[in-house]
């Protein structure tokens, strides 16, 4: 009974997501003394295959066949669900990245199986039983969700569990799945990535404004101060609202939820949707003119001043200390 | 175009969120409840689809009669009938067999749901949903076009987005971007009170997860002020004190 860790890649390259999922999978592994398998879909090198075996995969099933060089929702549920039962294992590990997040749901339907999904903690397992943390109400709360069927999965939520190099190899071996054409429903006409923006659920530190800024115009000052910092921007509700900022940059309740090393807020008042999307970055730092903002309540740090003022001594000082 | 659209009832976004019977039950204390935001969003583009007698909406909520109003104010914001299915929600897979079995009894071309709810965020139900029925489901759509029965939908990946081609039947959870919501106005909130609300018994299904206990955020320390003739000070306490540049 071994573990089973499916692993994305972007264009044949792995992502942080998936060293976190299987560093984490390999403690769970460890945990009940079991070996780890990793699954891969799509054209990735040997090497970087092998290189699994750095966060703990001692095999790794290699999937590469040219209908399935990009993403296909429903067949790729069906590999992995087939790669599940064929390796015998009864815990099933993946991302709850945008991807994972479609894909989840099929595979623990096909196996019967409980999902957790956006977990945060290495689970409990107790026999047949496994308990494990994962965000409720929006991150205003954590759940303790307990998984009663035979098969189990966990997505992991983006950032909450720190990768672990333990050194090795891993082997690889190539996976041939039953290929079933009905599943082929849906097909990628186009993928559009901004290559020098950092990917906004997967950044350490993040840099995010609010109708303070007072205009789109003005958002300069924080593509600068996250340039410094290798930051992802972001923005509130009201200002994608408002057509200031797109949508993918919402952080929020009803928007994205993050969990940055640093989450810098700048002119943003701090209501408690936004704050719900925050709560669990590790320190919180807030800029605002009014020293009376409730986002002041939950930060680490906070300077009560202007924007305009304080932004770009902020960068400067920033610059200083980087030596740039 | 026959459209289903799954809505679940949740604490408004403004709630503040506590736990009763030793942090086991969500406390539902003086908590107004609405459509799910994000179903909402999910609604308001159905109606946008059926409009013009380009066809019908049906929504579809599991829960007991407290979900009533919540339902009646779907129907204010358009759409033609609802379906109820009598049973407090266990979990994911019992929700989703729920709406699937209904699905395949009533053959719709559009299945919508928002991408989760914003109570449990499970976002499993649409995807599930797909599944069950062996239709292809996208999970977090940005923008959705349909002609005929060619669907393209953009749904968004870490650091851009993706655009993809299907056919119906297909179920979407959509996000923010896919329809402005609709803001029901009087005639549609007096003809709610009319339009039909069927409610049917739950099929028996197995649930494969529960939740043993709740939380809330540990509260942080007491916020350090910096002068904003000092940002130096903050660099330092960002470096030496908190580690994280």
């Amino acid at each position: 009974m071994s573990i089973l860790v499916y692993v994305e890649n972007t264009d044949g390259k792995f992502k942080k997501s998936a060293f976190e999922v299987v560093s984490y999978a390999k403690s769970i592994a460890d945990n009940i003394q079991t070996d780890l398998v990793a699954i891969s879909i799509g054209n990735v090198a040997e090497d970087e295959l092998a290189g699994l075996g750095k966060y703990g995969a001692s095999k790794v099933l290699n999937v590469n066949n040219e209908q399935l060089a990009s993403f296909v929702n429903q067949a790729y549920a069906s590999i992995i669900a087939e790669a599940v039962k064929s390796t015998g294992s009864k815990i099933l590990v993946l991302s709850n990245s945008f991807s994972g997040k479609g894909l989840a749901p099929r595979i623990a339907a096909k196996l019967e199986a409980g999902l957790a999904d956006g977990a945060l903690e290495l689970p409990t397992i107790n026999g047949d039983k496994l308990t494990v943390k994962k965000t409720a109400f929006s991150n205003k709360a954590f759940a303790t969700l307990e998984l009663t069927s035979d098969i189990k999965v966990i997505a992991l939520s983006p950032n909450a569990y720190e990768t672990k190099e333990t050194g090795g190899s891993a082997n690889v071996e190539t996976f041939a799945p039953n290929i079933d054409q009905t599943d082929f429903t849906t097909m990628v006409k186009e993928i559009v990535r901004a290559t020098d923006k950092i990917s906004l659920p997967e950044a350490e530190i993040v840099v995010s404004a609010g109708r303070g800024l007072k205009g789109p115009e003005n958002w300069g000052i924080i593509e600068e101060l996250a340039d410094v910092l290798g930051a992802a921007t972001a923005c509130s509700k009201p200002v994608s609202d408002a057509g200031w900022r797109p949508h993918s940059e919402h952080v929020g309740q009803t928007g994205i939820v993050v969990s940055p090393n640093l989450y810098i807020a700048i002119g943003i008042s701090g209501a408690i949707q936004h704050l719900a999307g925050v709560s669990s970055s590790k320190t919180i730092v807030v800029i605002n003119k009014d020293p009376e903002a409730p986002f002041f309540k939950v930060a680490d740090y906070g300077i009560v001043g202007d924007a305009f003022d304080v932004v770009p001594k902020l960068t400067q000082a920033l610059k200083a200390y980087k030596g740039i | 175009m026959k459209i289903l659209v799954c809505i679940s009832n949740v604490p408004d976004t403004t709630s503040k969120i506590t736990f009763t019977n030793d942090n086991t039950a969500f406390n539902t204390a003086g908590v107004q409840f609405i459509i799910n935001p994000y179903d909402e969003i999910a609604l308001s583009k159905a109606v946008e689809l059926a409009e013009g007698g380009k066809g019908t909406v049906t929504v579809i909520n599991v829960g007991d009669a407290s979900t009533d109003a919540t339902i009646r104010k779907a129907l204010a914001i358009g759409a033609d009938n609802a379906v109820r299915i009598n049973a407090v929600p266990r979990d994911a897979w019992f929700v989703a067999n729920q709406i699937a079995q209904y699905a395949k009894d009533n053959a719709f071309d559009l299945i919508l749901t928002g991408r989760e709810s914003i109570d449990y965020n499970g976002a499993q139900v649409g995807a599930i949903v797909g599944e069950l029925l062996h239709i292809p489901s996208v999970s977090i759509a940005k923008k959705v076009d349909i002609a005929g029965d060619a669907v393209t939908v953009e749904r968004e990946i870490e650091g851009g987005k993706e655009v993809l081609t299907a056919k119906l039947p297909i179920v979407i959870g959509t996000a923010e971007g896919v329809a402005e919501p609709k803001i029901p106005n009087m005639r549609g909130i007096m003809s709610a009170r009319t339009k039909p609300l069927d409610v049917l018994e739950p099929s028996a299904i197995d649930v494969l997860e529960h939740i043993v206990s709740y939380e809330t955020p540990a509260p942080r320390g007491t916020v350090k002020l910096v002068y904003a003739a000092e940002v130096e000070k903050l660099v330092s306490l960002l470096h030496d004190e908190a580690k994280v540049i």
